[in-house]
């Protein structure tokens, strides 16, 4: 059977989350947290694979403890196990030792067939979690996946989002694809499925379950970038409002364009 | 009731009232005043005024009054039943340049408009505020002029009651001119008859609300809604006494079947987060923390587990919510998109009827050959019913119409309910109303009508007269 493993992250429930001015951190005490909207695409995608063509659906995540509220989430959902890497010597990664941490996690537990990750997260935005993954497990990968067309034997079929085209890739197992939001409209959350896995359990993993224990790869140690500083966006609400002609407006706005230097 | 037709000095009196540039007749006035959401039928003012403040509504009111002409105030436009619909020519007065929030009182919880602000733009400010306006008809441009008038009901009745629960005082020109104040920022008023609660609802018929005080409450922290998928619609509909029996109070309990929902995809380009069954039951639970919510509606989805529903699905995060909502609050114009030409249906029964109306209205389909779609609050026991002209020509429509509505408003008295549950009487349901009231409330309405508007001169054709 099928085995695929979908990546899957605990982010603020809310986008009105503030920053500590002094420190630069966000202040998530008492934010609600949910999955990652972009994860619940990678997730029904794979429990659409799972649906038309059988397969064993298995969900990571890397998180504080109470990171496992995700997965049972997922359970509610349709995924089948779960896998949490929870280590304090994992906080303060970045984007490469968050990659790093995950494809030791994934490769613990034995290669699945096809690894399915979202777009991006809404809180680091960056993109680059599902690629880098696979480079770490040395597979291949395609980004921007807009279409599952076929699952053969060996291989799957997808229609990859370029800029001005799509392109149609078959990828050999193993392998990895990140998926766009919008692919299929994630399915809710299930009472009954709720109620059947409440006593599910969920699987642990911490760095001395992994093959490489080099602690400078984990965490803030192993991330090369660091966070200078987060802060909120300058917000401009001005407004103006012009009244003329059609052909009046239009010069208005391209002197306007020009003075700005936007053109 | 003879009007008087509206004459150059006319005009020219109104511009003095007003300005040239918000004065407009014959084709200056756009087409969109001549009907509202639903008929299709056009009946032009002979002058449209877009009044700026209280004083010009009682200075065009008094010299209307003194004229006899009539005069139709409107809103937004978005009525169903042709309300805001200059039926006798006249004079109609726009309130939309009336739209400022005048004041937000935090200690007394109440918060000051003028007729024009949007309802959406209300809910988006005092949310911002962390209060509530708890109202939520699905029309969110609608103006909240409009809502006092119709006595707006939407989609959390069942728990927090409909416009009229909110509304402490207003501001009201009377059909002679004169500016008079009912109610106030007062929680309890046994002060004589309340005759702001018989404006809210009067449907412009009474006197033209130029200020509203509305009554708010703290907002709840958080909501989660259950989309319950059922086998059919009857064992949906019939699980919502069983609901309400359990004594968990939602915020909404919302009916749908699949072809609306499909209706809805379509209409919207979105897809609707399952589309399995073939009825669904919404329903919407707030309080103040995620656990809080889960406790209280576990409960409920294990009555309808019980019930036959095939699972309950829930939606928890803001997307999750708006994937559902948006489609909710596009249901009527994703109807109206897949026909012709429509009328609606908007009765209210008592709660535990509405399975034995939704299982009549059914019926009406194959003995009628017409194509029926609908939804509603099953919660509060509000249908709306939407019998669809698709390819008949007009007349044989609107002969199966009339046949279709008797058949409905006939089982609604039946089963102890009511004309409209939430859109109003305007003149498209007239004849239904006589026929609910009788000639002793008729004639009740009539005098009532008579003490505030001898001369039968504000929105006329409206309701009782």
């Amino acid at each position: 059977m099928l085995r695929i493993t979908t990546c899957i992250k605990q982010v603020p429930g809310t986008t009105k989350v503030e920053v500590d001015e002094e420190t630069g951190v966000l202040k998530r005490d008492g934010i609600e947290s949910k999955m990652n909207p972009y994860d619940l695409y990678a997730l029904e995608t794979a429990l659409k694979i799972k649906e038309k063509n059988g397969a064993e659906l298995r969900v990571i995540s890397m998180g504080p403890p109470q990171a496992s509220e995700v997965i049972k989430e997922a359970y509610m959902m349709g995924a089948d196990d779960g896998l949490l890497l929870s280590d304090r010597k994992f906080a303060g990664a970045d984007v490469l030792s968050t990659a790093y941490t995950l494809s030791q996690g994934i490769a613990a537990q034995g290669m699945p067939d096809l690894i399915i990750c979202g777009k991006q997260t809404t809180d680091g935005d960056t993109a680059q979690v599902g690629p880098e993954i696979a480079e770490f497990l040395s597979i291949p990968h395609v980004a921007n996946v807009i279409r599952i067309r076929e699952i053969k034997a060996e291989a799957i079929v997808v229609d990859m989002d370029l800029p001005y085209a799509v392109e149609t890739v078959e990828i050999a197992f193993p392998c990895l694809i990140t998926v766009e939001k919008g692919i299929y409209q994630p399915r809710l959350p299930s009472f009954k499925l709720k109620k059947a896995t409440q006593d599910r359990p969920i699987h642990q993993l911490c760095l001395k379950d992994f093959t490489d224990q080099n602690e400078t790869r984990y965490g803030l140690k192993g991330s090369p970038t660091q966070v200078v500083r987060i802060f909120p966006p300058e917000a401009n609400t001005e407004r103006e409002t012009w009244e003329g002609s059609g052909p009046e407006l239009v010069g208005m706005i391209h002197d306007r364009l020009i003075t700005e230097k936007f053109i | 009731m003879n009007y008087r037709k509206v004459t150059r000095d006319d005009i020219d009196t109104l511009i003095g009232i007003t300005s040239t540039d918000r004065v407009f007749t014959e084709d200056a006035i756009n087409e969109d005043y001549s009907r509202d959401e639903l008929s299709a039928d056009e009946r032009y003012p002979e002058v449209l005024v877009k009044a700026n403040s209280t004083q010009e509504v009682s200075r065009i009111m008094t010299y209307a009054y003194e004229n006899d002409i009539p005069v139709t105030p409107r809103g937004q436009g978005t009525g169903l039943v042709g309300g805001a619909v200059a039926l006798f020519g006249g004079i109609m007065i726009d309130l939309n340049n009336m739209n400022q929030i005048l004041e937000l009182d935090e200690e007394n919880l109440t918060l000051t408009v003028e007729p024009g602000v949007m309802l959406m733009e209300i809910m988006k400010y005092v949310e911002e505020r962390d209060m509530f306006y708890p109202p939520d008809p699905g029309e969110k441009s609608a103006s909240i002029g409009g809502n006092i008038n119709t006595n707006a009901g939407g989609m959390r009745a069942v728990k927090y009651g409909v416009t009229r629960d909110y509304v402490r005082s207003l501001e009201v020109v009377m059909p002679n001119g004169e500016i008079m104040e009912f109610g106030g920022k007062v929680v309890k008023n046994s002060s004589g008859y309340s005759v702001k609660d018989l404006i809210v609802g009067s449907e412009g018929t009474l006197g033209i609300v130029t200020k509203a005080v509305l009554r708010l409450l703290p907002l709840p922290k958080t909501a989660i809604s259950l989309l319950i998928p059922f086998p059919d619609l009857f064992s949906a509909i019939e699980t919502v006494p069983k609901i309400i029996k359990a004594k968990a109070i939602p915020t909404a309990i919302e009916f749908m079947e699949r072809d609306v929902i499909l209706a809805a995809e379509e209409y919207l380009g979105m897809q609707f987060p399952d589309s399995s069954a073939n009825a669904y039951l919404l329903l919407n639970f707030d309080g103040n923390s995620k656990e809080e919510i889960e406790g209280i509606y576990e409960n409920v989805a294990n009555i309808c587990l019980d019930a036959g529903a095939e699972d309950v699905l829930i939606a928890d995060t803001q997307e999750r919510k708006e994937a559902i909502w948006k489609a909710r609050g596009a249901f009527l114009e994703a109807i109206k998109a897949s026909t012709s030409d429509m009328d609606e249906c908007d009765v209210v029964v008592p709660r535990n009827r509405i399975a034995e109306f939704v299982k009549f209205a059914d019926t009406l389909k194959e003995e009628f050959d017409v194509r029926i779609m609908g939804f509603g609050h099953a919660g509060d026991g509000n249908l709306h019913l939407y019998v669809l002209k698709d390819q008949m020509d007009r007349a044989a429509f609107s002969d199966k119409l009339s046949k279709v509505f008797d058949r409905m408003y006939e089982k609604a008295r039946e089963l102890g309910g009511a004309v409209s549950g939430e859109h109003g009487i305007g003149y498209a349901k007239k004849p239904f109303l006589k026929d609910s009231l009788g000639d002793s409330g008729m004639s009740l309405l009539g005098a009532i009508k008579q003490a505030f508007d001898p001369k039968l001169i504000l929105n006329p054709g409206k309701v009782c007269s």
